[in-house]
């Protein structure tokens, strides 16, 4: 198996990939291409398909079309016993009948080495169990047989790290801590990684370029920040933190486009737009809940000009510490979802109260009024969980429950391929 | 606030207190929590007691003298019998047959029946369900059953009874027990173990020789020893399909009849000791890895 150690470089390109098991399809035909040394997070709620593909990648899976590349080389139909491409498991699948030493040295003695004991102990020096060589898996806490699988993949030097879900079983002190700790190697070692995760802030807060999934599509790919601020579809605006969606009818197009909702008129950029928008037509205009400024009614006067503006009431608020999460019912929507500083709280800002919600018109996005608007909330989620997903499938953080300072703590580790 | 003791420390009720009135006084009392507090080890040992009792009457009657040819009185201690072992006729050949057979009827059930575990595990055929139930039915018929059926279809097959006939009879019903021991093992055995081991370059045989293979051991072995024990003691299928072919049991049987030499609370007693000596020493050696682990 020279090849393995020999080969150097190159980007993962999948192809028209694709995998059905009879009739459920777990991935529909899929073009990706991860650059070589990157960090990519293939993101989406359980059943989306991310592992499978992630299992397709590793050679676990063998994909019903389309091709794998490593570089130049087509490796759709090489074992992964033969790809130089590493795996950590969600369960982290530590060999229970060998110690922590013989674990990571597994990898090379199949490969015919024969001296471990240099690279094993660079290995766990790494990751900081040097003093633990000798013990077995179970006699370790999660957090050290999480730093295990990643030593036993790593010391591989394989040219592409997968990972699937490594952080979930963790709690999460313990995962804040690891994702640094993961991003901290992966830019040491320079090493391809491909995280799987259904934790937004996971992968925003680790991942260079995420994709993300669902139903067996990507919907949308690009930087964490790019994804924030310019979701293209439901999914995405709601699954990457919370959207306010409002359904709106295009009134003017142009460099600016103007539509009608609720009685009032709301402003946002051309480009911002999807490309078929036209007077008449529908479109649903979004809002980030951080960007929105909330003024009591009676000092709607003191609004500036220029800015997006629809009225409302309280309906509830929840102070979170940082920050005051208000949900308000108005004529342009209900359940419409503000966050606050808390630097200067305004008393006035009760539940019942008549409020003005105003924002930069630069903030707002528009989506194709097509879509289903409550795609990839919570609710969607868990109502979708017949589909593959096990119960308590409530993976993103919904548009009506969490936002920044919240975690889905325990949320579910089921696997999605069935 | 537990309200028991809102009443200030004195409370007569307060069970931390030992001269609360509400308990037997004095020794009786004593004796009293003491039996409640060890019921369960005092009942767990008249029950190893009940257990062990018939191996110790086998024990000691082997350093017996009997007068007669019956070994059912205690007369007077003897080592007659443990210097003679074999003193008996055709009871050490006996012996060596019922070991054979054992030995072989432990391999091929071992081997059969693990192979049979992963394949209901692991895969997905037709007749999978149906096997799966099948596989109980010699462990839920009568052995006397199924031992004449046995010879009523080796006595159509033409087939000579002897070894032959009792090693594959053997096989046969032992491989329900292996497969059951060896199949909880397997179906508590993370698939993502073995797609670690290909995931970090071990190939098919590899995976299975390296990881599959030692996680599944506990369970083999423990299959592997269940039919020992199950084909060495066998009396009833071996009698009826043994012809003229004489094992242990058969022999125990056999001079039961006529009387009962000592030797054979000998060989009963030493196979006892020899099993008691390999659990301790799996025991010792589970131990000390245990603690060399912990150390280390």
């Amino acid at each position: 198996m020279t090849t393995t150690d020999t080969y150097t470089g190159g980007d993962v390109r999948l192809t028209g990939i694709s995998k059905s098991y009879g009739s459920f399809t777990a991935v529909q035909p899929l073009d990706l291409t991860v650059p070589q040394g990157s960090f990519f997070a293939l993101l989406g709620a359980s059943g989306c398909g991310k592992t499978t593909t992630l299992r397709m990648i590793a050679g676990l899976e063998d994909p019903t079309t389309g091709t794998v590349h490593l570089g130049d080389r087509d490796v759709t139909d090489l074992p992964p016993y033969k790809r130089p491409v590493n795996t950590v498991f969600q369960s982290y699948a530590l060999f229970p009948h060998l110690d922590i030493f013989e674990n990571i040295a597994f990898g090379l003695r199949r490969r015919g080495l024969k001296s471990v004991k240099k690279q094993v102990g660079e290995m766990l020096e790494l990751v900081q169990l040097g003093d633990k060589a000798r013990h077995r898996p179970h006699q370790l806490s999660g957090g050290q047989q999480q730093r295990v699988a990643v030593a036993r993949a790593l010391i591989n030097h394989p040219q592409v790290l997968l990972l699937d879900e490594p952080l979930g079983a963790l709690d999460l002190k313990l995962r804040r801590q690891m994702q640094l700790e993961l991003k901290r190697i992966q830019t040491e070692v320079g090493i391809t990684f491909v995280h799987v995760t259904h934790d937004q802030e996971e992968a925003m807060t680790m991942a260079d370029t995420v994709a993300v999934m669902n139903g067996g599509r990507v919907e949308q790919l690009g930087a964490p920040a790019e994804l924030y601020e310019h979701p293209r579809t439901t999914f995405v605006a709601n699954f990457l933190g919370t959207s306010n969606l409002i359904p709106a009818e295009v009134a003017g197009t142009g460099s600016e486009v103007v539509v009608t909702a609720g009685g009032g008129k709301l402003r946002l950029p051309g480009e911002r737009c999807p490309a078929g928008a036209r007077p008449g037509g529908r479109l649903l205009v979004g809002i980030r809940p951080e960007k929105i400024t909330l003024s009591h009614a009676d000092d709607a006067g003191a609004v500036p000009d220029g800015r997006n503006r629809i009225t409302g009431r309280i309906t509830d608020s929840s102070f979170i510490g940082v920050s005051t999460q208000y949900t308000v019912d108005g004529p342009a929507g209900t359940g419409l979802q503000v966050y606050e500083q808390n630097i200067e709280r305004d008393p006035r800002l009760v539940p019942g109260a008549e409020v003005v919600l105003h924002w930069n018109p630069a903030h707002t996005f528009g989506l194709d009024a097509d879509q289903d608007i409550a795609a990839g909330t919570e609710q969607e989620t868990a109502a979708g969980a017949g589909s593959g997903a096990g119960p308590g499938a409530a993976t993103g953080p919904g548009r009506n429950t969490a936002g920044p300072g919240q975690d889905i703590a325990g949320a579910e580790r089921a696997e999605d391929s069935p | 606030m537990n309200p028991r003791n809102a009443t200030g420390p004195k409370d007569p009720n307060d069970p931390k207190d030992p001269k609360s009135p509400g308990k037997p006084a004095g020794l009786l009392g004593a004796a009293v929590r003491r039996l409640r507090r060890d019921l369960v080890v005092l009942a767990g040992l008249l029950t190893l007691a009940y257990l062990i009792l018939p191996n110790v009457v086998v024990m000691v009657f082997s350093f017996n003298k009997p007068n007669g040819r019956f070994n059912y009185s205690w007369q007077r201690f003897s080592t007659d019998a443990w210097q003679d072992p074999c003193g008996v006729a055709d009871l050490c050949g006996s012996l060596g047959l019922s070991l054979q057979i054992a030995a072989w009827a432990t391999v091929g059930a071992t081997v059969l029946g693990t192979m049979i575990a992963f394949a209901l595990v692991r895969y997905r055929f037709r007749a999978r369900g149906a096997i799966n139930s099948l596989i109980f039915l010699p462990m839920a018929m009568p052995e006397v059953v199924m031992a004449a059926s046995l010879l009523t279809l080796f006595l159509n097959m033409g087939a000579r009874l002897g070894f032959w006939t009792v090693l594959i009879a053997h096989i046969m019903f032992c491989l329900s027990f292996v497969v059951t021991a060896v199949k909880a093992r397997v179906m508590s055995m993370d698939p993502r173990l073995e797609e670690a081991a290909r995931d970090l370059y071990a190939g098919p045989v590899q995976t299975f020789l390296r990881v599959t293979l030692p996680i599944a051991a506990p369970g083999i072995a423990a299959g592997a020893l269940l039919a020992f024990a199950l084909s060495f003691d066998d009396f009833i299928i071996t009698n009826f399909n043994a012809g003229s072919t004489v094992t242990f049991p058969m022999f125990v049987w056999g001079s039961a009849q006529r009387g009962t030499p000592v030797q054979i609370n000998v060989i009963g007693t030493a196979m006892f000791v020899l099993a008691v000596l390999v659990v301790v020493a799996g025991q010792l050696v589970a131990a000390r890895r245990k603690r060399t682990a912990a150390t280390r």
